[in-house]
């Protein structure tokens, strides 16, 4: 055990109450702030990942109560890489939001940033379930400010709808975990993992309950359907750095379901052994299949990329439905894939729709914008990337997971409709390209906006990331094996929380 | 008692549900609240209920009471009023933006064509006018 395992919780929490003490030396400080802390994350995430590159477990007993009695926060591979996606997407989306000034439209941009990291971090490190409740919470009374942060009609009233569907979901987070804990007795994820194997026949209906509850829970983060209806709008309406810091916002929801079912309900289970992982399956089937309609039907380029988006996520949670160690290692390839050029592209169409300016991001005829050879050039490589064509890395993590999923009895329903809905979205993006960029007509007295050059940077470098997984393949499949594998051995990680003991006591 | 507290919990949450699907905020927020107090007395059952032992472990009593959800029902208590009064701060702003209580918005289809159509016929009528 390190201490130095707790920091990257605790750097976002002390850094976001520092930059509101900052707050009267104006926001250049705060700015400054926010990016030396979000650049020091970048540099914990980097140090966590190779603390966590073993297979020894970083276990941090918080209070130093030993685990099932008090709460545990957990440094494993899959967590290092979920922080260090984290603290990369942050930065870029931080850059972005400083260049073009969508920090001075409200009030503490950079307090909020810093707790939506705080609970983010949090989220991906605890072993607690109680404690994911809050670490949720904290996320999401973050996410609420930084989503309405500018305001306007839209914006409001989307953030509206996100706000009740989360309030609904805390609510049945906890009926779950209540009932959970009414049966098992504990709500150390370890422990429960452990209590789970000997419920008596009568309880197995009620935990089989509370497990699909929570995969509810955590599908309403994720964006599953029939609860994605928030994401399309909160994502379209809100500033751009925050929706494209908010593209991990529905991988906290798959992480969770991979931490927490994959975990309790593994192999392990005898009865209820993957209890939910059909319907995880079933969903992102389904799921797939709407956001691909969504993509088409868009009549602007925000809303088609928080569809695409969706589309992403849908993918992962097919990945995780096939249930088997290669689908999950290629789902958390496509999951870096998706996270970065996620957020890319909400970047991109909020500079085509600057550029644009009256015009905004509808399909419709409009002015050119400034520098449409880069621009244009970009969105291209993006749109290859998202949509899952050749050469770059959305098409590698797509042929991985169609290989994962071969022997697989629903392998036909799963080839179908992701082949099908990356046709449809290829039609779509490309539809909208060429609208963009070529439906053009110059005008009068039309002044056609700069392109914001240091902003732009913040998008081409988290584009720069697809071509760099293709080139860097090899040993980024090796990473995501390797943490599939430690997650496929759940007995390790139940081993580890339990055997730490406390500082100071020598009696083991 | 089990019935009593069964009943309860079952009806703060049919009236949370109905109230959390009407059309308006306010009763939304009700709605919202009345299912927070549900799943609060629902987490305190889960320890089992029982009356008049302590939850503190003492050597002199006899029986204790399982003290953990009662701490979990105080986290969610901190957090489910924290999570309303912000609700309530955000419906009053929708109400002033929107013009409207509704959840909706009464001027939906409107809002939205000015976000894609509006800024296009807005640019013909310019063009005319030039």
């Amino acid at each position: 055990m390190s201490p130095f395992t707790i920091l990257p919780v605790l750097l976002p929490l002390i850094g976001g109450i520092l930059i509101l003490m900052a707050r009267p030396a104006g926001i250049d400080t705060q700015r400054i702030l926010n990016l030396i802390l979000t650049t020091l994350l970048v540099g914990v995430g980097l140090v966590s990942f190779q603390l966590a590159n073993s297979d020894i477990y970083q276990v941090v007993l918080l209070g130093n109560w030993q685990a099932p009695f008090g709460i545990v926060i957990v440094l494993d591979r899959l967590s290092a890489l979920m922080l260090l996606l984290t603290s990369l997407l942050a930065l870029g989306a931080l850059w972005y939001a400083i260049r073009t000034d969508t920090d001075k439209q409200g009030q503490h941009f950079h307090v909020l940033f810093q707790l939506q990291l705080f609970g983010l971090n949090g989220a991906f490190m605890t072993g607690d379930v109680f404690n994911l409740f809050v670490f949720f919470e904290v996320l999401l009374i973050a996410s609420y400010g930084l989503l309405l942060h500018g305001g306007g009609r839209l914006r409001t009233r989307a953030g509206l709808h996100y706000v009740v569907i989360n309030l609904v979901g805390s609510t049945l987070f906890l009926f779950a975990v209540g009932t959970l804990y009414g049966i098992l007795g504990t709500l150390n994820i370890a422990d429960m993992a452990v209590a789970v194997r000997n419920v008596s026949e009568a309880d197995q209906g009620i935990v089989a309950t509370a497990a699909v509850l929570l995969l509810v829970v955590f599908g309403i983060k994720a964006a599953m359907f029939p609860l994605y209806l928030w994401l399309p709008g909160a994502y379209a309406y809100t500033s751009a750095p925050v929706a494209a810091l908010f593209a991990i916002m529905t991988k906290v929801g798959l992480y969770a379901i991979i931490r927490v079912h994959g975990t309790i309900f593994g192999e392990e289970a005898g009865d209820l052994a993957f209890v939910h992982i059909e319907w995880v399956l079933l969903l992102g089937l389904i799921t797939l299949a709407l956001a691909a309609l969504g993509v088409l039907a868009a009549r602007a380029l925000r809303r088609q990329v928080a569809y695409l988006i969706l589309a992403s996520v849908a993918t992962l949670m097919i990945a995780i439905g096939i249930n088997n160690e290669a689908a999950l290692a290629a789902s958390l390839y496509y999951l870096i894939h998706s996270t970065m050029i996620g957020a890319a592209m909400f970047l991109i169409a909020d500079v085509i729709m600057k550029g644009r300016g009256i015009y905004s991001d509808s399909f419709t005829k409009a002015i050119p914008i400034d520098r449409p050879i880069v621009v244009g050039s970009v969105f291209m490589l993006l749109g290859i990337a998202l949509t899952g064509m050749p050469p770059l890395s959305g098409f590698f993590g797509k042929v991985m997971i169609l290989h994962s999923a071969l022997n697989h009895p629903w392998f036909a329903a799963i080839l179908s409709v992701v082949l099908i809905a990356g046709l449809l979205m290829i039609i779509a993006v490309v539809r909208s390209g060429s609208l963009l960029f070529y439906s053009v007509q110059k005008e009068e007295g039309q002044k056609t906006s700069p392109l914001n050059k240091s902003a732009f940077v913040a998008v081409f470098l988290l584009m720069l990331v697809s071509p760099l997984m293709v080139m860097f393949a090899k040993p980024l499949t090796d990473i995501t094996s390797q943490i599939a594998g430690q997650l496929f051995n759940g007995q390790a990680y139940i081993d580890a929380v339990l055997s730490t003991v406390p500082y100071g006591d020598n009696s083991k | 008692m089990e019935w009593l507290v069964a009943s309860v919990i079952s009806v703060m949450t049919g009236c949370g549900v109905y109230l959390t699907l009407r059309a308006r905020t306010f009763p939304v927020v009700l709605g919202l609240t009345l299912l927070a107090y549900a799943v609060n007395v629902f987490l305190f059952s889960m320890g089992r209920l029982q009356i008049g032992i302590p939850a503190v472990i003492d050597p002199a009593a006899a029986a204790y009471t399982d003290p953990l959800p009662q701490a979990l029902v105080l986290t969610a208590i901190v957090i489910a009023f924290g999570m309303t009064a912000f609700l309530i701060v955000l419906a009053l702003k929708a109400r002033s933006e929107l013009g409207n209580d509704h959840v909706d918005g009464l001027h939906r289809s409107d809002d939205e064509l000015k976000a894609t159509k509006h800024n296009s016929a807005k640019a013909e009528i310019e063009r005319s006018e030039s």
